[in-house]
């Protein structure tokens, strides 16, 4: 559904993303685990468009993406959940979720997709007369998640989800993003939470200073000696 | 009366930046040049300038639409100096193609209204006044409302919070600049209508008034729209009560020593919050 075929990405001079290539087929969550400054962000906003100093090709349900607009990425349910949420902080929870549905294709049927959100998480109707900046961790979270399901997405983007939130919050996190997937949207997840996230993997690519090191079934890599040794820290 | 005309630059003003991110220096020379609009139409065709409204609007959203397509658009990466500059460039070069144009000479509208005026019960005003503030402070409300209540607004101030989740979203941003350029270009323009019946065109015009909006767009906390609207109603009052009480030599120093007041006080605008 979503490949990447040999992405070199620079900063400037400095070069990020490393003849990386990697595949994402209908239905699975895929993880891609790396640590810090390894360039899994920067893979995201090559997906997304908003990062455009690259070459390589990728390609959305058989066609070329990487020339597009990131609006136009947006239209064909191409959606990413930004690492740190990028929340509007001073719009409402229902503004923010709302213009997640801002693209053509979910616009009209922005009430329904409302009400699905917030079937979903019920926490956020709660909260959805207050300001996103005043969210708490958890819930900025959720909110952000919510109004990455706005969308209407095909395919969508987790940028390290778990970032900053207790372990008991996290297990949420991972359980909606399994929940997800059952409903049938396809999921790229970016984490930094090794052992919780390739639990949830389908597949999992270790990526490492922006080149793809490892590859495998989320179990393969759970015990896999360099990502116990690496990551794990066993 | 005046803060509402102060109101409706300064709304323009605070909406280009908070959503665009630019400092535009142009924004009076487009005041001026729907002035120029309001009194070539009423010289050559005889249409007074409320008559000549909507071609004096379109003519301003054309010329919005090409300057933003022409030069804004290259500089949007650039950064904040290179747009000053580049914004300060083009409000000279219009002072100047309004020079060789139009001369230096005052060119006032008078119509039969402008000497007119209306009487309420306890007081009486004059007539374009009255309406000038009318209008400017009900175009100033609707703005308002528009990025308070409808989509394309919400994703307005979505952009000016968050440019890349805004991308994320899937809102066209370019599309977006333009739309609120174009946005603060009419409005300028009809602050300038509203203006041309008591006040006349000259190329200078419009720097005199973008001075006061800069004054009410940081006394309303920049890019806020609200803001903007109290601040232009605020330095009116001032300047009224500067003029009647001190005589009009202080009107100025009354604002800029108000302004230079909340500077120190209270940097992020009368109504801003701590940053
Ligand atoms: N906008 C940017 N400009 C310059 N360098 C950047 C930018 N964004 C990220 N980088 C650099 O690129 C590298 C990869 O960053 P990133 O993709 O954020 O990694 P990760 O998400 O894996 O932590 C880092 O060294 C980071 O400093
Ligand atoms: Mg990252």
């Amino acid at each position: 559904m979503l490949r990447l075929s040999n992405i070199n990405s620079y900063y400037g001079e400095v070069q990020v993303l490393r003849d990386l290539s990697l595949e994402v087929n209908k239905g699975e969550v895929i993880t891609v685990i790396g640590a810090n400054a390894a360039g899994k962000s920067t893979m995201l906003s090559c997906i997304s468009r908003t990062v455009t100093s690259f070459t390589g090709e990728i390609e959305f349900e058989g066609e070329r993406i990487d020339l597009l607009r990131p609006d136009q990425v947006v239209e064909r349910g191409l959606i990413q959940i930004p690492e740190g949420r990028l929340l509007f902080p001073k719009l409402t929870v229902r503004e923010n979720l709302e213009l997640g549905a801002y693209n053509k294709r979910s616009r009209a049927g922005r009430k329904e997709g409302l009400e699905y959100v917030y079937s979903f998480l019920p926490k956020l109707k709660e909260r959805e007369g207050q300001m996103a900046g005043s969210l708490s961790g958890g819930e900025a979270q959720m909110c952000a998640i919510g109004r990455g399901l706005m969308a209407n997405p095909i395919l969508l983007m987790f940028d390290e989800p778990s970032l900053g939130l207790a372990p008991i919050v996290v297990l949420e996190i991972m359980e909606l993003i399994k929940n997800i997937q059952k409903e049938g949207v396809t999921v790229l997840l970016v984490e930094q939470n090794v052992r919780q996230s390739l639990k949830l993997a389908d597949r999992a690519y270790v990526i490492e200073n922006g080149r793809i090191l490892l590859e495998g079934t989320g179990t393969e890599l759970l015990n896999s000696d360099q990502v116990k040794k690496a990551y794990l820290g066993i | 009366m005046s803060g509402g005309i102060y109101a409706l630059i300064s709304v323009g003003l605070a909406l280009i930046f908070g959503v665009v991110g630019l400092v535009n220096f142009a924004h009076g020379e487009f005041l001026m040049l729907a002035m120029y609009i309001a009194y070539w139409i009423y010289n050559k065709g005889g249409l007074d300038p409320y008559q000549s409204l909507p071609v004096n609007l379109i003519v301003m959203a054309v010329i919005g639409f090409l300057i933003f397509k022409l030069i804004m658009e290259r500089v949007l990466d650039s950064d904040h100096s290179i747009q000053m500059l580049l914004t300060l460039a083009l409000s000279m070069v219009l002072q100047n193609v309004a020079l060789i144009l139009w001369k230096a000479d005052y060119r006032s509208i008078r119509i039969p209204m402008t000497n007119s005026s209306t009487n309420m019960g306890f007081l009486t005003l004059n007539t374009p006044r009255l309406l000038a503030f009318v209008i400017a402070i009900g175009a100033s409300v609707l703005l308002y409302l528009y990025l308070q209540k409808t989509f394309t607004g919400a994703a307005m101030r979505a952009i000016s919070q968050n440019g890349k989740a805004a991308q994320l979203m899937g809102i066209n941003i370019k599309k977006t600049y333009m739309l609120a350029f174009v946005i603060g270009t009419v409005l300028v323009g009809l602050a300038g209508l509203l203006l041309s019946p008591i006040y006349p065109a000259f190329p200078l015009v419009g720097a005199n008034f973008s001075t006061l909006a800069f004054i009410v767009v940081v006394l309303g906390g920049l890019s806020s729209v609200p803001g903007a609207i109290i601040g232009g109603l605020v330095i009116g009052v001032i300047e009224s009560f500067a003029g009647y009480f001190a005589g009009a030599a202080y009107q100025q120093a009354a604002y800029f020593l108000l302004f230079i007041l909340v500077l120190v006080f209270k940097p992020n605008g009368l109504f801003g919050k701590k940053a």
